[in-house]
């Protein structure tokens, strides 16, 4: 339970930072000076003052979307094990029930922004469909590698088994890592599939489905992007460096020191996840099918290998 | 799940990237890196077999691994990157499928070969022999390589790879080939490949470009 | 021969009895709508929610036989009711009610057929379904069958005076025919020598393992041809948005789910040892139905054929569960066995309450906007506000999104497949595995269908100006829609009471059982060994929660003001309802994608047209691959007997005259 509200607060708190911290990589990488790493935080509080501008047209969907989006990301943060693996709330929801819940705010999103009825919407709308569609079963075959190995589908369970094993090289994890990255870069609309920081609307695959919300809708979409990119690396750490995490037979003091663990964890993926970045280029919309394509492969890929040697 | 000792999980995660490669080749467009991608194979194949060497205690597998290095890892990339900038072929860009089918081609087709390894594999008496299928899986995917192109040169690298495919299973199966066999190969090898850089100019010179297509326009008409 | 006593069954023959008469009451005043429609499907809802209620009671119940003393002279008409059968009684009477409550407020006048008449058929088709489900015997099952296509095809024919009905209601009737011949055949083999077409002699025949592949296959065939497997899913697209919206929730709903009770009832009870590598013909076409029909519903523009092609894929995905279960039967993995019969037989359930709110919401719209075509609707949130809020539920479900009834039946089907790779055979343990990934990129699919039939049809702005006259749906079609729906949440957040009835239903068909867990009402939890459990209702309570507290607090710390201008133009200035997507711009992606798939044909302007003109048209490629040819192939046959048509009557008399000395030779 204690586990269950730390992680909360942690992944509410730090998912701003996380952004701002790979924004600060990519600067450094670039050679340029970056904002402040405090910048996200600064940008949802000021959202949350301003007055909502909505169309028209929009109906209530509008309205509730973001609080849904919102609900289901924290919902899924709680059930990653990022810090510990006693959990309660992941009895009620293992991993493909959390794939589930990232779907559910895939799907209000890609709604919402097809009730203003404007030609961004929709294509944003569908831009984001066409990349979650192939985006979520490589993500579910990964899973799947990783609940063979384990025989289970919890995730706290895979992290424990994972964790406890002796130093093994599983080169099917070796597979699923690399397709788990770059699902991780597809879904959370990162180089190469998208650029978060473009103000093209005709490039645009998530930003698009955001361009009619303003402040408090706006910044509850922010904080769940972040959130979104946090719990996906989190559920990377849960199965390929589930290493320092706090298992059920392990006291308090682990929990707190799975904490400045986490915040390393964390600074290394940001750091990566930036010089990916900055070294691919956007690839053009309809190479992106081809890009998710050569994921779900691998992950495939890692299944078998996993069959066929065992490992 | 037994404990597997360290050295075996070495040599599984050595197949894997194997595995891996193959498919990068299959996948690959440019000629350069298509090179690039045998030249690792070898480096891999070089560490498997010292591995393989350290662990048996056989001393002419450090022979072979001397030779794999020597042949695979620096004389085949040379002679090839050679050939490359002679002949000026750096893309090709028109395979006879689109990626996406030639990569689902390959996902079956390592399907078929893990399939076929399981009962082989339990009836081998090697500690690798689970890598047989990745052998055979390796093998078949360079042949897939070799269909699906149209230049020349990647034909030839798909050759080289499938080479390297039989390499390891021979490996894997019976811990190397007699050494005879072995030079015989390599010799073989590196004959294949002078004689084919000279084809190669010759082809250029008939239709000049290395496109295999220019072929069938040397069937009869009927 | 039994007395019919007071016993769930003869409740159950006396409300199928009450249906038959509703159905011919209909006749007294075939033209008053308000009698058929205020009086006399209301009373069949009524029926069918006594049915539901009867077969849900007594589920847990002995098998029950009864013998009515019509049909053949030495095969009187047996009815057998057990736990499967039961089961799709409730199925049947819990969807129908709903259906026909919509239904008694959506008929007009002035649409073909009289109200009496459709009352007629609509009943009988019902009646017809229900003894389907009772039938013991091979003759009452044929009958019932028969019953259930005719009368369909007369529903689906409602409006026969438009010539595009006509054909696809022949259509329909025509591979109706083909898979009974199929199945006629089928039983032909299964009675195995003793020339008794009781289920029970069935049951009890020894068969050659040879024969009974042949009858397997031949069931397939049949039932797989009313249930829409490709390549036999033709008549699917066709019939359903032909038919009045009712008949087409009640067709995809129900009548597809007959089909998969009778290929459960012929591979596990009729043919007592399925031998284990048959399951994968259904696997493998089921696997391909599913991903063809999503693809296909991707593309579509008219909102019923999407419905369709969805329902295409939805069978697809049972027909896959049911190969699994096959195979797991087949090398005796009893516990995965149960597994997968439970996740298929709750998507069974599932998709019967959600399609028939799909169509039901769809024959809503229909009627609000005479609209069928996605390109002429949108915006009908607004307007419709009851029909659109109350689909949207059914559109989440079909998505498989948690915590409604669509994810349950996907995530336990995904569980069984999880541990597929135990089978110890060689190259189907790799094989079923990959078989998950399809079913994944099924469901991520259908969540893009679902996202497009729902965006398109009532949210953005409405692309013609008649769609501002749009009024909502009735009392009566409300109360439809919300029975439907209510079903849908109740099946997605009470799980554990479902598992509890499939569990039962599971052990009585194959002998195979869940192991039992003890969780608490709200977890379920199929395997307990190996940790995996679910809870909709925490999970759905946890967001709930979520989402109020932080509206409470964004109220509470900040403020609630909203003000409305015109959506974001990029400086255009001109943007119009006509520059939404509209179907086809939504579904370009998968086309693209999936070109192989698709017989496009396309028309672009050129630069110098004055008149600029786009069309494509996507068109089924197993139409022109396997119809087209066999058409000139049934012709040239036809053609060769068409010398038996002599015209002159002493032909044909010499033809009466051979057949009786032929019969007296043979009896003699």
């Amino acid at each position: 339970m204690l586990t269950q509200a730390l992680e909360l607060v942690v992944a509410l708190t730090a998912a701003p930072l996380f952004l701002g911290w790979i924004n600060q990589c990519r600067a450094w990488l670039q050679n340029r000076t970056a904002p402040s790493v405090w910048l996200p935080y600064r940008g949802i509080r000021k959202l949350f003052f301003k007055d909502a501008v909505i169309a028209q047209n929009a109906s209530a969907l509008f309205r509730l979307a973001p609080y849904i989006v919102f609900g289901t990301m924290v919902v899924a943060a709680a059930i990653i094990p990022s810090m510990g693996t006693r959990l309660p709330l992941t009895t009620a929801a293992d991993a493909i029930a959390l794939v589930g819940l990232l779907a559910t705010a895939r799907v209000f999103m890609a709604l919402a922004a097809m009730d203003v009825g404007t030609a961004f919407g929709s294509l944003g709308a569908r831009r984001e469909m066409m990349v979650g569609f192939l985006a979520e079963p490589a993500l579910l075959m990964v899973i799947f590698v990783a609940s063979m190995i384990s025989s289970t589908t919890a995730l706290p369970a895979i992290t424990e088994h994972l964790a406890t094993q002796n130093l093994a090289l599983f080169p099917s994890l070796a597979f699923t890592a690399i397709a788990f990255t770059m699902v991780l870069l597809a879904e959370n609309a990162r180089i190469p599939i998208d650029n978060p920081a473009t103000h093209l609307e005709l490039t645009m695959i998530h930003e698009a489905t955001l361009l009619e919300y303003s402040a408090r809708h706006l910044a509850l979409m922010e904080w769940a992007s972040a959130l979104k990119l946090f719990n996906y690396a989190c559920i990377g750490f849960a199965m390929f460096v589930p290493w320092g995490v706090s298992t059920g037979t392990d006291g308090p003091a682990s929990l707190l020191a799975s904490i400045p663990l986490l915040a390393v964890k964390l600074a290394v993926a940001g750091a990566a996840l930036a010089i990916i970045e900055t070294v691919s280029a956007k690839l053009r919309v309809f190479r992106a099918p081809e890009f998710l394509a050569v994921a779900f492969l691998l992950a495939v890929l890692g299944l078998l290998v996993h069959l066929l040697l065992g490992a | 799940m037994t404990r597997i000792p360290f050295d075996l999980q070495l040599l599984n995660l050595c197949a894997a990237l194997l595995l891996l490669l193959s498919f990068a080749m299959l996948a690959q467009r440019r000629i350069v890196v298509m090179v690039n991608l045998l030249a690792m194979q070898g480096v891999l194949l070089f560490a498997a077999t010292l591995l393989l060497a350290w662990r048996t205690g056989e001393h002419h597998l450090y022979l072979s691994a001397a030779l794999t290095l020597a042949l695979k890892v620096i004389f085949l990339p040379w002679i090839l990157h050679r050939l490359i900038r002679r002949l000026q072929v750096y893309w090709d860009t028109e395979p006879l499928l689109n990626i996406s089918g030639t990569m689902l081609v390959g996902l079956v087709v390592v399907v078929f070969a893990f399939g076929l390894a399981q009962p082989i594999a339990a009836l081998a008496s090697t500690a690798t022999r689970s890598s047989i299928g990745i052998a055979l899986a390796v093998v078949l995917l360079s042949f897939i390589t070799m269909i699906t192109r149209r230049k020349a040169m990647s034909q030839v690298i798909g050759f080289l790879s499938m080479e390297n495919g039989l390499f390891f299973g021979a490996m894997s199966a019976t811990y190397g080939m007699p050494m005879i066999v072995e030079f015989g190969v390599a010799l073989d090898v590196l004959v294949a490949v002078l004689v084919l850089g000279i084809f190669f100019f010759q082809i250029r010179e008939q239709f000049d470009s290395l496109d295999l297509h220019h072929f069938e326009s040397l069937k009869e008409d009927p | 021969m039994k007395v019919l006593a007071i016993s769930p069954l003869s409740i159950c023959l006396t409300v199928l009895a009450l249906w038959c008469f509703i159905g011919l009451a209909g006749l007294l005043r075939p033209r008053s709508l308000k009698f058929v429609g205020r009086t006399l499907f209301p009373l069949g809802a009524l029926c069918g929610i006594a049915l539901a209620v009867i077969a849900a009671v007594s589920l847990a119940g002995a098998p029950e036989t009864a013998i009515l003393p019509i049909g053949l002279p030495d095969l009187p008409v047996h009815l057998r009711s057990d736990a499967l059968s039961r089961f799709f009684l409730f199925l049947l009477g819990a969807t129908s009610s709903g259906i026909s409550i919509f239904a008694a407020g959506y008929f007009r006048r002035g649409e073909g057929t009289l109200p009496g008449l459709l009352c007629l058929q609509y009943h009988l088709f019902l009646a017809s379904m229900g003894f389907v489900l009772l039938a013991d015997d091979a003759y009452a099952f044929m009958v019932a069958w028969e019953t259930m296509a005719l009368s369909s095809y007369f529903l689906v024919t409602a409006q026969h005076g438009i010539a595009e009905i006509r054909r696809a209601g022949f259509l329909y009737l025509l591979i109706a025919h083909v898979g009974a011949i199929s199945i006629l055949l089928a039983f032909g083999v299964m009675q195995g020598g003793s020339w008794q077409f009781t289920f029970d002699a069935m049951r009890g025949a020894q068969l050659a393992p040879q024969a009974a592949t042949v009858a397997f296959l031949l069931a397939l065939f049949g039932f797989g041809a009313k249930a829409g497997l490709v390549p036999l899913h033709v008549w699917l697209p066709e019939a359903h948005p032909a038919a009045p919206s009712p008949v087409s929730a009640l067709m995809s709903g129900v009548m597809l789910k007959t089909a998969v009770y009778a290929m459960l009832r012929v591979s596990f009870d009729l043919l007592g040892h399925a031998q284990w590598w048959w399951g994968l013909v259904p696997l493998g076409l089921g696997l391909f139905s599913a991903f063809y029909g999503v693809v296909f519903a991707a593309v579509q523009t008219d909102m019923k054929r999407l419905l369709a092609y969805s329902s295409i894929e939805n069978l697809g995905i049972i027909f896959t569960g049911l190969g699994l279960a096959i195979v797991f039967h087949g090398v005796g993995m009893p516990s995965l066995e149960a597994l997968a019969l439970i996740a298929l037989l709750y998507h069974t359930l599932n998709h019967a309450f959600i399609k028939s709110l799909l169509f039901l919401g769809t024959g809503a719209v229909l009627h609000s906007t005479g609209e069928r075509n996605l390109g002429r609707l949108g915006g009908l949130i607004h307007r419709m506000p009851w029909v659109a809020w109350l689909t949207l539920i059914g559109a989440l479900a079909m998505a498989g999104l948690p915590p409604l009834n669509g994810f349950v039946s996907e995530w336990l089907l995904l569980q069984a497949f999880l541990f597929a790779h135990e089978v110890p055979r060689s190259f189907v343990n790799m094989l079923l595995p990959m078989g998950a990934a399809l079913i994944a990129m099924a469901a991520a699919l259908a969540a893009y269908v679902m996202v497009k039939f729902f965006g398109v049809i009532f949210l953005g702005q409405p692309r013609e100006a008649g769609l501002a006259h749009a009024k909502d749906a009735g009392i009566l079609q409300r109360i439809g829609l919300g029975w439907l729906a209510l079903g849908c949440i109740a099946l997605g957040l009470l799980p554990t009471y479902v598992l509890r009835a499939l569990r039962i239903v599971c052990t009585q068909l194959s002998g195979a059982a869940l192991p039992n867990a003890n969780a608490p009402w709200w977890l379920l939890v199929p395997l307990p060994g190996r940790q995996a459990s679910y809870s909709a209702l925490v999970l759905f309570l946890a967001v709930a929660t979520v989402v109020l507290l932080t509206m409470l607090s964004v109220r509470l710390l900040y403020h609630r003001r909203v003000r409305r201008s015109a959506p974001w133009d990029c400086g255009f200035g001109r943007l119009d309802a006509r520059m939404q997507d509209s179907a086809e711009g939504f579904g370009q992606p998968i086309r693209h994608i999936f070109q192989a798939f698709f017989g496009v044909e396309r028309e672009l302007p050129s630069p110098f047209d004055r008149k600029p003109h786009y069309r494509v048209v996507v068109a089924d490629l197993i139409w022109r691959a396997v119809y087209a040819p066999l058409e000139p192939l049934v012709q040239s046959v036809a053609n060769a007997f068409a010398w038996l048509q002599q015209g002159r009557i002493a032909a044909y008399l010499l033809y009466s005259f051979v057949t009786l000395v032929v019969l007296l030779g043979l009896v003699l």
